[in-house]
């Protein structure tokens, strides 16, 4: 019998699931506030599914509204990345001063 | 590309998350999370372009999309003070609820692009998660953005309940799991987009009761439904990448909730109820009729009583971001060990308004992150310290919350501040914090109040100790 492709898909989130559970928890608290900026960057990895929109098309002159969307949503998940990920290494950086301090 | 080789890309997309996530385990190693996490982004973005077909009249958009939403959002990073970190996080959590929606809704008029189907004839399995994406996506955009404002202080931070409002929320709830069971027989546009709105209505429901200093929680929240998010949408399109990061992200979030409403010894049940402060207030404003003393002081006195203490522990809070006093504060400090006094400082998990807010601030006004210690590993070194000097927080001190049964926060773990030989209390005025109840440590014999903006306290005391 054949194994539907969705039960492999759901094995793969139910153990993401849990290596966030552990990975997460060794996280240390006074890095949660880019743990935060950080999640929030790689969730953007949504822009996968804008590329697509943006170019899923049943005839090659046309622009569809579903085009349309995906840029929109290209233009918002693009924010995100850039935002997120420079925010997070803005405030790391800020961690990491203090450690050369510390080494004077 | 193939599908197999794309599909082994997104998993090493996956695994670089992980290896980012890992990373912020210490601060040495964390910015090299930082570019996994980059480059497990970039690999995703440029598995996917070469994976669909370029049509060269939506290149043009795309690119501009991908130049307008990268320009914003590099600008909006550089130019972010770090106070307001908790409403960008909230900002950055409803583009990808709203992303996400604008994804389904896509998918939803041209499936044959994503392979799912035709328009009114989507595949069974792909519908339910396609409506279970574009829910989580739209709740988390409206919560969001109610968070956002609330933050930025354009809406009231205090909880906004009224009569009927659970049942509601309740009813609003079974509607949407019926409209997604109702989808797999109707998949019309009618019922599709009274999906999206019952769902935005419900984001927007669920966050209003909230207030002001449940933020922690309510943040962390919306950082795991974003995820989740991101997770319905990638089971829809049948992405491995979007799979594992939302997965990631989900339970990350919800760790941080659970480690927030711990740290307020609250569930998450009676947060998400909300309405919390609104009803204690009320008592407490009779009860504060009856005026204690209070020993006042100025920064003249807290100079002086610093100078000749042997160990200073500060504890941040809230006021302390508002007042952006961080660096005037690092100042203070930088005399203070000239004079060989020990400084420390403690965190309570909830001070500020987002998880680790105290630890960011402190970094950007340059405290070595190894001075910084958190509830459960200084607690015990008050009882030996000269002065605790509170800057800007509250109820996380409160030490009703050990004595008081009755009270709301009992329960909740506090920094025993009373246990120092003297405690310098910097704050705006007696007023109650966000739960609205009396702080008996104002009233204490070894308490002096210094009653002004953290700032200018901060920066007088520094100049008393020339």
């Amino acid at each position: 019998m054949e194994i539907d492709p969705f039960v492999f898909r759901l094995s793969i989130f139910i153990l993401s699931i849990f290596i966030g559970y552990f990975v997460v928890w060794s996280v240390t608290p006074s890095l949660h506030t880019p743990l935060m900026s950080v999640t929030n960057a790689i969730s953007s990895v949504i822009i996968v599914g804008a590329i697509v929109a943006s170019f899923g098309s049943v005839s090659a002159n046309e622009i569809s509204l579903s085009n349309i969307l995906g840029f929109i949503a290209v233009a918002l998940a693009a924010i995100n990345i850039f935002g997120g990920f420079l925010v997070t290494q803005r405030m790391l950086q800020m961690y990491k001063k203090k450690e050369k301090k510390k080494n004077k | 590309m193939s599908a197999n080789l794309s599909s082994i890309l997104y998993l090493v997309t996956g695994v670089l998350f992980i290896l980012a996530l890992r990373g912020l385990s210490s601060p040495e190693t964390s910015r090299k999370g930082n570019f996994f996490g980059i480059a497990g982004m970039i690999l995703a973005i440029v598995v996917t372009f070469f994976s669909v077909e370029i049509f060269s009249n939506n290149l043009i958009f795309f690119i501009s999309a991908l130049l307008v939403g990268g320009i914003t959002g590099s600008l909006i990073a550089y130019k972010i003070p770090m106070t307001a970190m908790p409403q960008l996080v909230a900002g950055f959590h409803s583009l990808v609820g709203l992303a996400a929606v604008l994804v389904a809704v896509s998918a939803y008029y041209s499936p044959e692009a994503f392979n799912l189907g035709t328009f009114g004839n989507i595949k069974t399995a792909s519908i339910i998660e396609m409506g279970i994406g574009v829910s989580i996506g739209a709740l988390t955009f409206s919560g969001s953005i109610i968070a956002f404002l609330k933050l930025q202080g354009i809406m009231s931070g205090s909880p906004i309940t009224f009569p009927g409002q659970h049942l509601l929320n309740a009813l609003i709830g079974a509607l949407i799991i019926f409209l997604v069971g109702f989808l797999v027989f109707n998949q019309t546009s009618e019922v599709f987009w009274m999906l999206i709105l019952a769902s935005f209505l419900i984001g927007f429901l669920i966050i209003v009761p909230i207030g002001g200093a449940d933020m922690p929680v309510v943040i962390s929240m919306l950082n795991s439904y974003s995820g989740w998010a991101a997770a319905g949408i990638g089971f829809t399109l049948e992405n491995t990448a979007l799979i594992i990061t939302g997965a990631l992200v989900g339970s990350s979030g919800a760790i941080l909730s659970y480690i927030m409403c711990k740290a307020m010894n609250r569930s998450f049940i009676s947060v998400i109820l909300g309405g919390f402060g609104a009803e204690t207030s009320l008592d407490d404003n009779k009860s504060k009729q009856d005026q204690k003393p209070v020993k006042n002081g100025n920064a003249e006195d807290a100079a002086f009583l610093m100078k000749n203490a042997a160990s200073v522990i500060i504890v941040p809070g809230y006021g302390m971001a508002v007042a952006q006093a961080q660096h005037a504060l690092r100042e203070m400090v930088d005399k203070l060990k000239k004079m060989d006094i020990k400084v420390t400082y403690a965190i309570h998990p909830v001070a500020g308004r987002m998880p680790g807010h105290m630890n960011v601030l402190l970094a950007e006004a340059n405290v070595p992150y190894d001075e910084v210690f958190e509830l459960e590993d200084i607690n015990n070194d008050f009882a030996n310290t000269d002065v605790a000097f509170v800057i800007g927080a509250n109820d996380v001190t409160n030490p009703v919350a050990k004595t008081d049964p009755k009270s709301p926060i009992y329960g909740m773990p506090v920094l025993d501040v009373e246990k120092c030989k003297s405690v310098l209390f910097v704050k705006r005025s007696l007023s109650p914090g966000y739960a609205g109840i009396d702080n008996e440590l104002f009233y204490k014999d070894n308490t002096l109040m210094l009653f002004a903006d953290a700032k200018k306290m901060t920066e007088n005391i520094v100049k008393n100790l020339d």
